[in-house]
């Protein structure tokens, strides 16, 4: 049983505070959902939870495991267990999928322990027909050339290679059509309830009729300002945005 | 034999050490004999490269020094690790000896193969050489070095591919030196009839790291109608070796040549290379990769002379540089006047992994046909951040990273090989470079 922690967290991106003290405890096995209408800071915090350089932890802290990982490389969160799927996945030409993620794989591994190469493959393969992603893809360079649904089937698979404690998900829904979508929900659907905490941010409602969360929440202006179950989501998308910018100002 | 002189202050370059290689050589064809002497000759009337020539535009003249060096007397005692990958047959010369040689399959020796050191070839096959030996020189800049080869050469290697005749596995020669101050002048001939196919790989290795070498290396490449000819040249002289090396690269009606030269060595290294298109439908490749680092100067020529129309040629030139590195690239494309519909690509890449190295690059053309595709381009760029980032959010450490990301921009190269196994073996001998 794993559990991050988000404390009081402040972002800053140079001198622009994006996000505002935002608190939310994830533990194994919950799949939260973060909604929020755009430029709220969602993007932001799943980034800086992973390490980005850009942007800069004004306060706060994200504990995982009770331990805090601010002081952590993004590469030691990830191995940690912290795992971000993008939502523009970077290209990277000349980089097989099955040699970056054999070396995402073996990072993971003790000093000297050498990697199982049928086992890998054995396990890859599996995970990519979970996916229904053609076995040809593990020659193919890094998400290069890659439709938008390829590139995150592509995160899913990496994902399911990776086995994080906890993954933060970010607009994974993003420029998928709604067979892209189903692939990727079946395959995020197999691998929850375990030891696999999600945080899953968007922008629309429509991923949650896929991937249903067990609580959602709604950002605005850098942190939570609303906290339920998915029938929230679904009075969110009834009522809209606005909805929540009204019960604000009353509050 | 004789001991050498204390030579720290004289070089081996001398009037009487010619005399005397000449002399031990009174066995070979006098044509030969007389190719070297006017060779010396031409090695003492030319200059020293100079400022004012736009050839030598970026390099570092200073350091170019012949003072001390020496032709090696002994085999290097122990020879360098080099990537294992399945060969028909390998020469392998020593301090300038032959101190390895499989059998050519008697099978290819019936279809009229020819593969044997340079001397034996002279001796038995010296009309074949005399033919082609420097038939299309190249001059961009290295011509009193290339003189200097041909006065002193007498390792390397001919290849002749008889008509039709197509090999699969790569013939492989290595060079290796060890000992400080030692010199060589490797020539190699690759000479392939029409519809021929063959793929020969040259290595040029340092035993030590440390040793100063002072190298000037030939290649004379010839694929006549509808040959396919690969050439890969992997140099790996020590850090503080003066390397020079000159490809003549010629291709006939129809025919393709592919050549890769992978630079990781030299304390400044000189690779010129002259494709020539000498008839229609003839293509060539041209790849390099260099990974330089520290002070490494590596200084590439290119001149891609389309003399025929259709005739097409790509050049991708990559180069990584660590530290202080630098590295000049100037290339041309010639279209001479009836060359029409040529198709021709230059291009030269560069990835800073740090802010102190220097990339120069100096692309061109020149062309004399109206109806031609010609481009040419040169970038220099740093690791994408963004793709740093997403290596590193999956767990790799920032050196792996890093490069997984070098390795990528050496990958668009690399994966031209057809040859799974050479692939794959040069994929990790430059690995060793990063790891080192």
């Amino acid at each position: 049983m794993s559990q991050l922690e988000i404390k009081d967290l402040h972002v800053s991106i140079g001198e622009k505070a994006i996000v505002k003290g935002f608190s939310l405890t994830l533990n194994s096995g919950e799949v939260h959902a973060i909604m929020g209408p755009n430029g709220t800071g969602k993007s932001t915090l799943s980034k800086a939870i992973a390490g980005h350089p850009d942007y800069t932890v004004t306060g706060g802290d994200v504990l995982l495991d009770g331990r805090s990982i601010l002081a952590m490389q993004p590469d030691e969160r990830a191995r940690a267990g912290l795992f971000l799927a993008f939502q523009y996945p970077s290209e990277i030409p000349g980089v097989t999928i099955a040699n970056f993620l054999r070396a995402a794989v073996q990072a993971r591994m003790a000093e000297g322990e050498e990697l199982d190469a049928t086992g890998y493959y054995k396990r890859l393969y599996s995970k990519m027909d979970l996916l229904k992603i053609d076995r040809k893809f593990t020659s193919r360079a890094v998400n290069d050339g890659f439709s938008g649904g390829e590139k995150k089937r592509c995160e899913i698979l990496q994902m399911a290679m990776l086995e994080p404690k906890f993954a933060l998900m970010d607009e994974t829904d993003s420029g998928l059509d709604i067979d892209a979508l189903r692939i990727v929900a079946e395959g995020v659907n197999a691998m929850r309830g375990g030891a696999l905490g999600i945080l899953m941010i968007t922008h629309y409602q429509r991923l949650l009729d896929y991937i249903v969360p067990d609580h959602v929440h709604v950002m605005w202006d850098g942190r939570i300002v609303k906290s339920g179950d998915k029938s929230l989501a679904l009075e969110l998308e009834a009522k809209g945005y606005d909805w929540v910018k009204k019960e604000l100002a009353k509050a | 034999m004789s001991a050498l002189p204390d030579t720290r202050s004289s070089s081996d370059f001398t009037q009487e050490r010619f005399a005397a290689h000449l002399a031990n050589r009174s066995d070979l064809p006098a044509w030969w004999l007389e190719a070297k002497k006017t060779a010396w000759n031409q090695y003492l009337a030319l200059p020293l490269p100079v400022r004012t020539d736009e050839r030598w535009r970026f390099s570092n003249l200073k350091g170019i020094d012949l003072a001390g060096f020496v032709l090696p007397g002994q085999p290097a005692p122990h020879t360098p690790h080099l990537p294992d990958f399945p060969r028909v047959a390998e020469l392998t010369f020593s301090n300038r000896q032959i101190t390895n040689r499989t059998p050519l399959p008697a099978e290819l020796r019936e279809q009229g193969v020819i593969f044997a050191p340079l001397d034996e070839a002279l001796r038995e096959h010296g009309d074949l050489v005399r033919r082609y030996f420097r038939k299309h020189p190249v001059a961009l800049g290295s011509e009193k070095f290339v003189e200097l080869n041909t006065a002193f050469c007498s390792t390397g290697a001919l290849l002749y591919v008889p008509r039709g005749v197509e090999i699969a596995l790569p013939f492989v020669v290595e060079h290796t030196l060890a000992g400080d101050h030692m010199a060589t002048f490797p020539h190699t001939l690759v000479i392939l009839e029409d519809q021929a196919k063959a793929t020969l790989v040259e290595f040029f290795v340092s035993t030590e790291t440390e040793t100063a070498h002072f190298v000037s290396g030939v290649n004379d490449l010839h694929a006549a109608a509808g040959a396919y000819l690969t050439y890969v040249g992997v140099q790996h002289w020590s850090d503080a070796t003066q390397a020079f090396q000159s490809n003549s690269i010629a291709a006939g009606r129809d025919a393709r040549v592919f050549s890769l030269n992978l630079h990781l060595g030299g304390r400044q290294a000189r690779h010129e290379s002259h494709s020539r298109l000498l008839a229609p439908g003839a293509h060539s490749e041209m790849l390099a990769l260099t990974v330089a680092h520290g002070t490494q100067e590596f200084d590439q020529r290119t001149l891609q002379t389309h003399a025929a129309p259709h005739t097409s040629s790509n050049l991708l030139y990559k180069n990584v540089l660590l530290d202080q590195a630098r590295t000049i690239f100037s290339g041309l494309i010639v279209v001479e006047p009836d060359a029409q519909k040529t198709d021709a690509y230059q291009s030269n890449r560069n990835l800073m992994l740090s802010a102190a190295a220097e990339a120069n690059s100096l692309p061109g053309l020149e062309i004399e046909a109206n109806d031609v595709r010609c481009t040419h381009g040169a970038t220099t760029a740093r690791i994408d951040p963004d793709q740093q980032f997403y290596l590193e959010a999956r767990g790799i450490t920032p050196q792996h990273a890093h490069e997984l990301l070098v390795f990528g921009f050496f990958e668009e190269i690399l994966d031209k090989l057809t040859d799974d196994h050479l692939h794959a073996a040069l994929t990790r001998f430059i690995q060793s470079k990063f790891k080192s």
